[in-house]
């Protein structure tokens, strides 16, 4: 589509037209997904929205790329003091503060992400109101530039296990399987609360207490065998569950709950693929009400 | 030949501003949705004030064409760029694009304060549709045209409000599409640098890309465009070579209220103490209905019933600009005849003469006021007389982009030539002041 052609050398020589329209412009009309194929065309601006996140994030701070670590290194300590210490949290007989650590890595990455992509919309006004590009792309960045935290503190954790003596053996296989869940999740959640933000902007202000709450419903700093059995079925429902189990069990091992993660990954996809349709729902009039 | 653009019976409609009574949060919505589920019901199909922004819009461009489009503000003409840069969908009708578009409203959009203007540039080159290597190829001639070399690894938040924007329309101006949409972004920078610009965009029109030119600016329309769409609330008005759009444009310029006029003493504006008769703004030669512009002189009249004898009445005017600025306020304190004297009843009229070569170009509004005693104000009425006061190609010079100020005084200027010694002048300069001294 894009020719690279420049006219500069052949000044008369007028663009052939295409004998189709490159691009109608239309009402659209009903539901229809998101073009996943317009999404891959736009990659160039994927790449470069989520670079610009990453690089600004941490511009003018002291510590710079540390608090990549720092934030779940603290958050694990403090858990591991209140807690593992003074509560005494059972942890399935894993150390608490690796235990903690394997859970608070997933849930940082997912809460990150979640609160970014919620505001981008919002953030990214300007572009929005003065640029075509697939709208759900600003999300998606969002979500991307929490990646590579999320890549730099699991080093940490493989440097914890091995210091604690976890068994880290064929479980990992399922590691990338887990994080790929966890990301198309808080891709699916991002996608949905940041087109809500633009015309309520009570989301951006509601989303640190149902995250807050969230966790506390999510196997993060105490282990899944801490919920009654009878409450298990309905608390498997929430697909953090079932990610951040297996996460943590794929890296300090134990037997996974295929079930949960079962459960997990079809709540995951029905999320995914109504945030897909909404967020195109939606998208028209961002431009007009953000 | 085929068009590049075919826009078929474009409309859009948008909900005026704030609604009142409108829901802003979810709260408001869940609790008024409990409240009164009819309003609820309503407020989903749409009962809210609608306007047009754009009416049934049909038009074509041809490949390679310079098309500006004109209109006042609120005409629709950006509406219709959001429509083209497909930023916003439109309500109605279709536009068929046969090539790429890219838009000169989006400069500087995107970039962010942090990153340095090299990183600036990659960021803004792919927002705006380009690639990174197409971007790496024309990064250099970007730089120099911004005229930024030496601040190009510098964040963006240092730089001058000049260069920022020279920087953002560097990279704009180095697009390559089919289709450029242009909203008056000339005002950028110094004049030199808009001479650039406009050379930028006299290029891509050589180069047979398609230009659509929106601009208040009928000087810079008419050097630049062959055909001009005027625009007037969502519709053409008019769609013809440019000279003709032009002057039918400024012609038009009479659609103002110029003069008003109120025959029934009664029902006038006022009160018991003084009632307006007339007001009326016109050039002091010439037809009533003439078009003004920056050099005509005017005369501002209002006619006045006083009622309550031997009031000293006198006239105040305000006159607003289209940013809202009073550009100046006058009182008839040099009137020989009546001013300061007691006024018996009766018909008054009082003429203000404002010459030619003081006013800026745009909409005027006059404010005006009858006063009492010289201090107490007994009547204000906003909007007495609005006016257009147009540009005059004469007093341009080379300028092309909006005249900044509030008034634009013809005023008389004389350079000298001084002699050729350029090395002694800053020498003898300090030695003849403390000489004087």
């Amino acid at each position: 589509m894009q020719t690279a052609v420049t006219s500069d050398n052949l000044p008369s020589t007028r663009p052939r037209l295409p004998d189709e329209p490159l691009i109608t412009i239309q009402p659209s009309k009903g539901w229809a997904a998101i073009d996943f194929r317009e999404i891959w065309e736009y990659r160039g601006l994927l790449y470069f929205l989520t670079w610009r996140d990453l690089k600004v994030r941490y511009k003018q701070t002291a510590l710079g790329m540390a608090w990549v670590i720092m934030q779940p290194l603290l958050t694990t300590a403090v858990f591991t003091v209140f807690l593992g210490y003074l509560v005494k949290v059972p942890s399935d007989g894993i150390p608490y503060p690796l235990f903690a650590y394997a859970g608070l890595l997933p849930w940082t990455f997912f809460m990150g992400a979640i609160n970014s992509s919620s505001n981008s919309l919002v953030g990214n006004a300007q572009l929005i109101t003065k640029v075509y590009f697939p709208r759900s792309i600003v999300p998606i960045a969002a979500v991307m530039a929490r990646l590579p935290d999320f890549a730099i503190a699991f080093i940490v954790l493989l440097g914890l296990a091995v210091y604690y003596r976890a068994p880290i053996g064929l479980n990992l296989l399922m590691m990338p399987v887990c994080v790929a869940l966890l990301t198309l999740l808080a891709l699916g959640a991002g996608m949905t609360t940041s087109a809500l933000n633009v015309k309520y902007r009570d989301v951006g202000v509601m989303m640190p207490l149902l995250l807050q709450i969230l966790m506390f419903v999510s196997p993060v700093v105490y282990p899944v065998s801490l919920v009654p059995p009878a409450w298990r079925s309905l608390y498997s429902l929430n697909p953090l569950v079932g990610i951040i189990d297996g996460f943590r069990t794929s890296v300090l091992g134990g037997n996974f709950d295929w079930q949960a993660l079962g459960i997990s990954a079809i709540i995951t996809f029905a999320i995914l693929v109504g945030a897909a349709f909404s967020f195109q729902r939606m998208e028209r009039h961002f431009a007009d009400i953000v | 030949m085929k068009p590049i653009i075919r826009a078929e019976n474009l409309s859009k409609q948008y909900r005026l501003g704030e609604r009142r009574g409108a829901p802003e949060t979810l709260g408001d919505v869940l609790s008024e949705t409990f409240r009164s589920p009819t309003k609820a019901l309503q407020r989903l199909r749409g009962g809210g004030p609608l306007i047009w922004a754009l009416k049934d819009v049909n038009f074509e461009v041809m490949p390679g064409e310079v098309v500006g489009i004109i209109g006042h503000n609120g005409a629709g003409k950006s509406t219709l760029f959001k429509i083209l840069a497909r930023v916003t969908e439109p309500t109605g009708g279709r536009v068929q694009l046969y090539g790429r578009v890219s838009s000169l409203l989006e400069v500087g959009t995107g970039f962010h304060p942090e990153l340095t203007g090299r990183e600036n540039v990659f960021l803004n080159g792919s927002i705006l549709g380009m690639r990174r290597s197409e971007t790496m190829r024309k990064f250099d001639e970007i730089v120099a045209f911004a005229e930024i070399e030496r601040f190009i690894d510098t964040p963006v938040k240092r730089y001058s409000s000049g260069m920022y924007m020279r920087l953002a329309f560097a990279v704009a101006a180095h697009l390559e599409p089919e289709i450029l949409l242009v909203d008056e972004v000339l005002a950028v920078g110094d004049a030199a640098f808009q001479k650039k610009c406009l050379g930028k965009l006299g290029d891509a029109a050589s180069e047979g890309r398609t230009v659509l030119f929106i601009s208040h600016n009928m000087a810079a329309i008419q050097s630049m465009c062959k055909r001009v769409l005027w625009l007037n609330g969502g519709e053409i008005v008019e769609e013809a070579e440019a000279s003709k759009v032009v002057s039918d444009y400024m012609q038009g310029g009479a659609s103002f209220s110029r003069e008003r006029v109120w025959n029934d003493v009664d029902s006038a504006p006022g009160n018991n103490k003084v009632r307006l008769h007339r007001a009326c703004v016109r050039p002091v030669t010439g037809s009533a209905t003439d078009a003004i512009n920056i050099q005509t002189p005017l005369m501002l009249e209002v006619e006045y019933w006083n009622l309550k004898p031997a009031a000293r009445l006198s006239i105040s005017l305000h006159l607003y600009n289209e940013e809202g600025i009073l550009v100046f306020a006058t009182v008839p304190v040099r009137e020989r005849t009546w001013q300061g004297k007691p006024f018996p009843a009766g018909l008054f009229r009082s003429v203000c003469y404002i010459p030619g070569g003081l006013l800026n170009n745009g909409v005027h509004r006059a404010l005006l006021f009858v006063v009492k005693d010289q201090e107490k104000v007994i009547l204000s009425l906003e909007d007495a007389v609005t006016f257009d006061v147009q540009d005059s190609v004469e007093r341009r010079g080379d300028w092309l982009s909006s005249w900044p100020g509030a008034v634009r005084p013809d005023l008389d200027w004389e350079t000298e030539y001084l002699g050729d010694a350029i090395a002694s002048a800053g020498i003898d300069l300090p030695i003849r002041t403390s000489n004087s001294q």
